[in-house]
């Protein structure tokens, strides 16, 4: 069992406060997921010229700023290093493809997290309470996240296994259910240049996505491609730079509900993630239909 | 009429007081504020209490009721009132998926839509939703009713025994040996009882019946491409 929430606000004046709502929704869902917690975050962004990456490594005293100072030198980049418990953003003057193939050469030990201009993405062990601490969630300012708590049944609880998965520049997934064709998928990726970092399906579909948005799907058109080929149990919360999407499967045994306001979009797996947000007793609340793409853009 | 704030109490609490009720109680009325999405709420009541809900409750809100008399003001998650045995359960809003899922009596209303799965194995109690059900609604529904003023979805009483389904707009596809029958006198009168008892304003004209073709009760070697 797992929680998944995602908030997308439509009205600038809460982007201060999106954090602190994420916060509250996240905890809400500790029931459903004690194990491990997630977020990708959308917010600070970066030049036109430079991309941000966050970093794992599990030593909390590991020497980012020493690989940064090397990465700059190789690159003849400026490198700047923000460490958040045991992940770092680098912000670096360089293309996010360069930086990548640097980090895989030179320190293959370090997990990058997420790349791109916004997003930012932090997961670790432990209780949603307590991962929130750690990377000061509450005080995150921004215009959309997505989140997740963890509740292992068949695979270890590491922070590799969390998530959400990211598998394209401000791009990423949580995803609750399990797929049972991720095998047959993975080889098919494997196949269009995808390169895996654990065995988790929901990586798998967070690379299907990304593979149908890189081959020139809009968002919605990559969701509707997915209730094709994708075969199992799932309630997807997807963002990407400027968007949001809930996606089920046909079957819908996994949960879902949306609420809908003037000033946002939220979705939880319960509505108990939802009760505590601002104006939500006037919000529009429906369970997302089966087999129905939902998205929404920032205008 | 007693006062329960959620935000100040427990669920675990406020069950335990409306358990420990005596036969004879007169605390018969409860008014329950900021659910904010709590399961298991007032579940396993065997009083005949008349509780008021006011907000979204979470998962299994009334499961098992005997008795009592629930309102829910607000939508509710998945299986309200799942194995209600008697008394009423009404939802003023939507319901998630398995609303009365085995449900052995008693009546549940759903002013709102449901969502999939309403009435699974649904073994004797009457369901009244104002709105739509979703799909694989009265999958193996053993008896009692089964009314949907909206549409249904997907594979509406599948595998279904002797229930009695009854549905006024669209249905999508019919489950394997469920069909349609006829709407006798007998079953509009039959059905504006039940309308008139979930309070619910429909014609009972206008509605089309469903039940069991009978053909899956045995296995039967002919009819191998319907399991």
């Amino acid at each position: 069992m797992c929680g998944i929430v995602g908030l997308f606000l439509k009205n600038p004046a809460l982007r201060p406060q999106l954090g602190k709502h994420l916060s509250t929704m996240l905890i809400g869902m500790t029931d459903r997921g004690p194990d491990s917690a997630g977020i990708a975050v959308y917010h600070k962004p970066v030049g036109d010229s430079q991309c941000k990456l966050t970093l794992f490594h599990a030593d909390p005293n590991y020497h980012w700023r020493s690989i940064g100072g090397q990465m700059g030198e190789d690159l003849s980049a400026e490198v700047d290093t923000e460490v958040k418990g045991n992940h770092v953003v680098l912000t670096v003057t360089s293309d996010e493809a360069i930086v990548r193939r640097w980090l895989k050469q030179h320190h293959p030990e370090v997990r990058v997290m997420g790349y791109g201009q916004l997003m930012e993405v932090y997961k670790d062990m432990g209780l949603p309470a307590e991962v929130i601490d750690k990377y000061s969630v509450r005080a995150m300012e921004g215009t959309h996240a997505i989140g997740h708590t963890r509740m292992a049944t068949e695979s270890a609880v590491t922070t590799e296994h969390s998530h959400p998965f990211t598998a394209a520049s401000d791009m990423c997934l949580v995803h609750n259910g399990s797929l049972s064709n991720h095998n047959n998928l993975r080889k098919w990726l494997r196949a269009r240049g995808h390169e895996f970092e654990t065995d988790n399906d929901s990586e798998v579909a967070a690379r299907y996505f990304a593979q149908r948005m890189d081959e020139g799907a809009s968002l919605p058109e990559a969701l509707e491609a997915g209730l094709r080929d994708l075969d199992g149990f799932y309630t997807f919360t997807m963002g990407t730079r400027d968007g949001f999407a809930v996606l089920r499967d046909a079957i819908s045994c996994k949960p879902a509900v949306l609420a809908e306001t003037d000033d946002y979009v939220a979705m939880a797996s319960e509505f108990r993630s939802l009760a505590n947000l601002p104006g939500v007793d006037k919000a529009s609340i429906w369970e997302p239909k089966p087999a129905v793409v939902y998205t929404w853009s920032l205008q | 009429m007693i006062n329960v704030d959620l935000a100040a109490e427990t669920v675990r609490d406020l069950n335990q007081r409306l358990h420990d009720l005596p036969a004879d109680t007169n605390e018969r009325a409860w008014r329950i504020v900021n659910p904010k999405g709590a399961h298991a709420l007032v579940a396993g009541l065997d009083r005949p209490v008349e509780v008021r809900i006011e907000g979204h409750v979470g998962y299994y809100c009334a499961g098992m009721n005997k008795q009592a008399s629930v309102t829910i003001d607000g939508h509710c998650g998945v299986g309200v009132a799942e194995n209600i045995m008697s008394g009423a359960v009404r939802v003023k809003g939507n319901a998630s998926q398995s609303a009365g899922a085995s449900g052995q009596g008693g009546l549940l209303v759903i002013e709102g839509d449901a969502a999939a799965r309403c009435g699974i194995s649904m073994k004797g109690v009457t369901i009244v939703v104002g709105g739509s059900v979703g799909h694989m609604s009265a999958f193996m529904a053993q008896t009692g009713n089964l009314v949907i003023c909206g549409d249904a979805g997907q594979s509406l009483g599948d595998s279904i025994y002797e229930a009695k389904l009854y549905v006024q707009g669209k249905v999508e596809s019919l489950g394997a040996d469920c069909i349609e029958k006829k709407m006798t006198p007998h079953h509009i009168a039959k059905l504006e009882r039940l309308l008139a008892e979930a309070g619910i304003k429909a014609d009972a004209r206008k509605f089309r019946r469903f039940g069991s073709a009978r053909k899956l009760y045995n296995f039967h070697v002919d009819h191998a491409d319907a399991y």
